[in-house]
């Protein structure tokens, strides 16, 4: 039957999107390995790590809009983008710990600390953590209507992460402004609808 | 092409041996240019640089240059955009010569001098300098200039004059940076230092870097060198130079007072509100595995040359 074969489709999809998912890391590695990064590969790196981190949050977040608007429901890839989200997030910052500030502690917890910049980042890095963790089937089995709540984490972490990207460079560049305007739009696209869209039931009562 | 007339020096010191070893790089960045030349085709002014004839100075720190290929391909110049790669991509339109630099304000001669025939005149000396950049990075650079002093003898700063002020050209036509909707900051660039900074034998106009005129991305035809300070006091591509009363702004001041001051002083104490300045990330040194940072040194180790100018000052108020 279409089901049957729809399903396979979508395995194979499903797993095509890690496999893709991972190439810009994979691309940046071998680059800087290999000296191709320019002046300073470990900065470079760093932030091509960070910037697809926001680039996967973004792309989880524009599959309900998208199926809200345009009826094009890509429901069943939000799992594995937000979990690429994550894994970049955590590449990012293990660079940033061991290439960047090697390693060397008595300055790296003062500025995760002290520095909003810093800090930021690492919250929104610490907020994806239960989301990940409790991305598979058991998980949304056992937690039932929390799993929501608590998933709603997300639009948390992603204002985070766009604020952590935000105060990165003195001044706002075109990439910048593109994925920062991104967020806002996603984010605010939610908003109003919570505010306009109200439930029936709502009304009723 | 311009004539340069350098003082008679002795014939062993003509070609300085770290320029002679980097012949064949020079060469290969010749045919590089030539290429893009032959690309640009509308671009046929484009300026390659040329080799300048220069004379030994003490003043020169013993580590390891940073490659030319880092020097010149990883550069913060906002007129030409704001990634660091975009001074090198995008500045083959902008035309450094000819060029002219005027000196004036509290001055007894106030004059407009060519570029080239200051060159000439005075002798361009070659200055190791350790450059460390407010974003943590740092590189060695072999610059070629003159002390800014030599020139400010020329035009008698008065007893009035207590400030030097800088400007770099707004050119919005040759700099990409300068036209368009992503305008960073407000044109033109200014910079300022004391005059006791300014007259100090360690703070330099380089008109080259390696050996040769300095290339476009790295502020051509002369630019201000100042090593104890962060790398944004060094002001590129210079048009006015004028002393003044009272401290002038400086660029990044002006935009982010809480994070950059006027004096800008290397200080490993003074943290960056958004990052610790202990620190540093040596460019073309430590690749993608290596050794990584080392320590940041006070006045970017130049204090024994620069720290009386600052006694008694609070170095943490006074950033």
């Amino acid at each position: 039957m279409a089901v049957g074969r729809s399903a396979i489709v979508d395995k194979i999809a499903g797993w095509g999107i890690y496999v893709v998912g991972f190439i810009p890391a994979v691309w940046s590695f071998w680059l800087g390995a290999t000296g191709g990064l320019g002046a300073n590969p470990v900065r470079a790196f760093e932030q091509t790590l960070g910037l697809w981190a926001l680039r996967f949050l973004i792309l989880t977040l524009a599959i309900t809009p998208l199926r809200q608007l345009t009826g094009i429901n890509l429901l069943r890839f939000r799992r594995a983008l937000g979990l690429l989200a994550f894994w970049y997030a955590a590449m990012h910052f293990s660079v940033y710990l061991t290439l960047d500030r090697g390693l060397i502690w008595s300055t790296i917890v003062p500025d995760i600390v002290r520095r909003p910049f810093i800090t930021l980042g690492f919250a929104a890095l610490v907020l994806l953590a239960p989301l990940a963790v409790t991305s598979n089937r058991l998980s949304i089995r056992r937690l039932g209507k929390n799993w929501r709540r608590l998933h709603r984490l997300v639009y948390v972490a992603v204002s985070l992460a766009a604020i952590h990207y935000f105060l990165a460079t003195k001044v706002l560049d075109p990439t910048q402004a593109i994925h920062i305007g991104l967020v806002v739009l996603l984010l605010g696209y939610r908003l109003v609808r919570a505010l306009l869209v109200r439930r029936p039931e709502r009304r009723a009562a | 092409m311009p004539t340069y007339r350098p003082p008679a020096i002795p014939a062993s010191e003509i070609t300085p041996r770290s320029v002679y070893l980097r012949r064949r790089e020079f060469m290969g960045f010749m045919a590089g240019a030539g290429v893009m030349l032959g690309v640009g085709g509308a671009r046929a002014e484009a300026p390659a640089t040329v080799p300048l004839k220069t004379v030994p100075s003490p003043f020169k720190v013993d580590e390891p240059l940073t490659p030319r290929e880092d020097v010149t391909t990883y550069n913060n110049f906002y007129e030409f955009g704001t990634d660091k790669a975009d001074p090198s991509r995008h500045s083959g339109d902008f035309k450094p010569r000819p060029w002219t630099i005027t000196v004036d304000g509290l001055v007894g001669k106030p004059q407009t001098f060519d570029v080239d025939k200051l060159m000439a005149e005075l002798p361009v000396e070659e200055r190791i300098y350790r450059m460390r950049c407010v974003e943590a990075w740092s590189m060695v650079i072999p610059w070629n200039g003159f002390p800014l002093k030599a020139l400010l003898d020329k035009v008698e700063p008065l007893g009035s004059a207590k400030y030097v002020a800088f400007e770099t050209v707004v050119r919005p036509e040759e700099m990409p940076g300068q036209s368009g909707y992503f305008q960073p900051m407000p044109w033109p660039y200014v910079e300022g230092l004391r005059l006791d900074e300014a007259l100090h034998p360690l703070t330099i106009l380089a008109v080259g870097l390696y050996g040769e005129t300095l290339p476009n991305q790295n502020g051509a035809p002369i630019r201000l060198v100042v090593p104890w300070k962060y790398g944004f006091k060094g002001i590129k591509s210079i048009v006015r130079i004028s002393l003044v009363e009272t401290q002038p702004p400086n660029s990044w001041n002006s935009l982010q007072g809480s994070e950059y001051g006027f004096y800008a002083n290397v200080n490993p104490e003074v943290d960056h509100p958004r990052w610790s300045q202990a620190t540093e990330r040596r460019i073309g040194e430590s690749g993608f595995f290596g050794s990584g940072r080392r320590p940041t040194l006070m006045f970017n180790g130049y204090a024994d040359e620069v720290a009386s100018l600052y006694a008694g000052m609070d170095l943490r108020a006074n950033y």
